[in-house]
């Protein structure tokens, strides 16, 4: 194990040797609907791992079952104790009445953290994060970026076993990002296990874990690399967009178009060349693929029950 | 020369003593692609509401289709702001047929029936649904058709794919390369370096000044990064900050923009590591070049 061993003092010794926080087999329902089917997801001290998927994919349920805010309706979940999970929810994690150190004196207490010890880490997290001149201004007057680093510096100041974070960069300029990147960074290297929730697969892609959730389950996970390796089919690249059934599995980017090749897709030796050229795929592309054909399937699905239908 | 739809000669905005744009020549073409990029407080948001005619210049010259902002002028542009502008209690064809009826569009003998079958496709199932009900995808596709519904000369888009899946940021993408193909100028702001390639010209812009521009190739130029391999990356991660060398950590690698490798070499001390060059990203440049923008500031 590499992990640089947790900060000291703050009672992580026994916390310290176990060697993942997590969830297995996890499922949350609320009334019909299952927010999280049978998710698997570990995060190792020291590591940074991210979970990937768009808007209602589940990341903010598994989230909040890994901050100890929600019960799972079945399956497992590994956590230290409550004291030893820091956790910034969506779009909030501050507040705005209290003035940038108000906020962390109130959070240094809720952990039972020493006052002294508080107040020296904090400027030397908000001095670090460009905050230091923020100090006595109320939260709800920071401008977003700034909000979310102030709630950042709050869920990790208490220096946690298992750090949480929820999207804590969407919508951020890329000039706060680096500086929310350089904390997450920081809480890791203290020893954190951290987990942070993206929609943005380049930003994932800086994790040694990913999971990436669709409609409540995992669409895949692993190591970028390994994610990638297990794309099925092939991709290649074309300037112009396919015509005719392929057209359903091409989509654009960087200004030209991907087309994804199933396995057992034509291509047969002695056919016309289809119009591109391969390419190796990367996170993106490998996560992109994975919601396309879980949507070529549905679309597939319904067809059948609409002919099946149709003939009754 | 393509007809040019959007221009800015030496345009300048100051809020008392701030100046929050300073100087910016802007050209944009028709089918043109171009993509703004720049931290908050760059100056984007204010450029975009000079544009739009809805904030007076301090200094030098807005023109589109060669003339001054005007009412007139607005009706030949859509707009997606952030927030995306759409009434969340009524449904992806109520919103169209209101907008539709504000800008004056000609909307045939049928009425709301002609407008809703110009919801496009993916739209159709949701037609029923009110905005605020609707995933934040298909939210931001019935903005954009309620951008393009009057055939807009020009759209201005402003971030407009934050927080939905690559697949349908992808959707989202291809309708804005509909557009361009049609002959509509496009100026959009992204936080998202990844999307600068959708773009055929880029804008950065820091402290309210355009401080490069081009392609992403151009911009990056021979700009290069140290790269750190090591078994013990959190102690390196110290090692460099305690130097002043800041680093980013992409998997168990660090980067660090701007830094020489034998300075990092020295800063690392006895921690054990191989130092390597690798060119920057698109993301790299940037922030050395906002960097740069605010010393250069800071010391004036």
């Amino acid at each position: 194990m590499t992990a640089p061993s947790p900060g000291s003092g703050t009672g992580s010794a026994a916390a310290a040797t176990q060697d993942w926080w997590g969830t297995e087999e996890a499922s949350v329902r609320y009334g019909d609907k299952l927010a999280l089917d049978h998710v698997t997801f570990r995060a190792v001290p020291g590591r940074v791992s991210a979970v990937v998927g768009g808007d209602g994919a589940g990341r903010t349920t598994l989230l909040r079952c890994l901050a100890g805010a929600l019960a799972v309706t079945s399956g497992r979940v590994r956590l230290p104790p409550s004291l030893r999970i820091g956790y910034l929810s969506a779009g909030s994690g501050t507040y705005p009445d209290l003035t940038v150190d108000e906020n962390l004196a109130f959070r240094a207490t809720a952990y039972q953290l020493p006052a002294a010890v508080a107040r020296e880490r904090s400027a030397g997290l908000l001095e670090r994060a460009g905050l230091s001149g923020a100090r006595d201004r109320l939260a709800g007057r920071l401008s977003g970026g700034m909000r979310q680093k102030l709630g950042v510096i709050a869920s990790m100041l208490h220096q946690p076993d298992l750090l949480v974070l929820d999207e804590p960069t969407t919508g951020v300029d890329p000039v706060s990002r680096a500086d929310l990147w350089w904390l997450i960074a920081q809480a890791a290297a203290n020893g954190a296990a951290v987990v942070f929730a993206t929609s943005y697969l380049d930003e994932a892609e800086r994790a040694v874990s990913v999971l990436a959730l669709d409609d409540g389950r995992a669409l895949a996970s692993g190591t970028p690399e390994e994610i990638i390796a297990a794309m099925p089919g092939t991709l290649r690249v074309s300037d112009a967009r396919p015509e005719g059934e392929a057209r359903r599995r091409a989509w654009r980017r960087g200004g030209r178009w991907r087309i994804w090749d199933p396995p057992g897709q034509p291509g047969q030796p002695g056919e016309p060349q289809e119009p591109g050229r391969p390419v190796a795929p990367d996170l993106q592309d490998a996560v992109t693929v994975a919601i396309l054909a879980r949507e070529l399937a549905g679309a597939e699905a319904e067809s059948v029950e609409l002919e099946g239908g149709g003939s009754r | 020369m393509t007809e040019t739809l959007a221009q800015c000669v030496g345009v300048s905005r100051r809020f008392g003593n701030f100046t929050a744009v300073d100087g910016v020549d802007l050209q944009l073409g028709r089918g043109e692609v171009v993509g703004l990029l720049g931290a908050n407080g760059a100056g984007k948001t204010t450029l975009i509401r000079m544009l739009l005619g809805l904030l007076a210049t301090s200094g030098g010259q807005v023109l589109l289709f060669g003339e001054p902002p005007s009412r007139r002028t607005r009706q030949r542009i859509g707009y997606v702001p952030q927030t995306l502008g759409l009434y969340d209690d009524l449904t992806p064809a109520e919103n169209l047929a209101f907008s539709e009826a504000v800008f004056g569009a000609q909307s045939g003998e049928g009425g709301r029936q002609v407008m809703a079958s110009a919801l496009p496709e993916s739209l159709r199932p949701y037609r029923r649904t009110v905005v605020g009900s609707l995933p934040l995808g298909v939210q931001r596709s019935a903005a954009f058709a309620q951008a393009l519904a009057h055939q807009p000369d020009l759209l201005i888009l402003d971030e407009p794919t934050s927080g939905v899946d690559p697949l349908a940021r992808a959707r989202l993408w291809e309708t804005v390369a509909i557009a361009a193909a049609a002959g509509t100028g496009v100026l959009v702001t992204t936080h998202y370096m990844d999307e600068a390639g959708e773009c055929d010209r880029l804008m950065v812009m820091a402290d309210g000044r355009v401080v490069a521009g081009g392609t992403a190739g151009q911009i990056i130029g021979d700009a290069r990064v140290s790269v750190v391999e090591t078994g013990s990356w959190a102690a390196a991660f110290a090692a460099l900050e305690a130097a002043g060398l800041p680093a980013t950590l992409v998997g168990r690698t660090l980067r660090v923009p701007g830094a020489d490798p034998a300075d990092v070499r020295r800063a690392l001390g006895a921690v054990e590591a191989s130092v390597t060059a690798a060119p920057a990203t698109l993301e790299e440049r940037f922030f050395e070049l906002t960097l740069t923008s605010s010393r250069t500031r800071e010391s004036a």
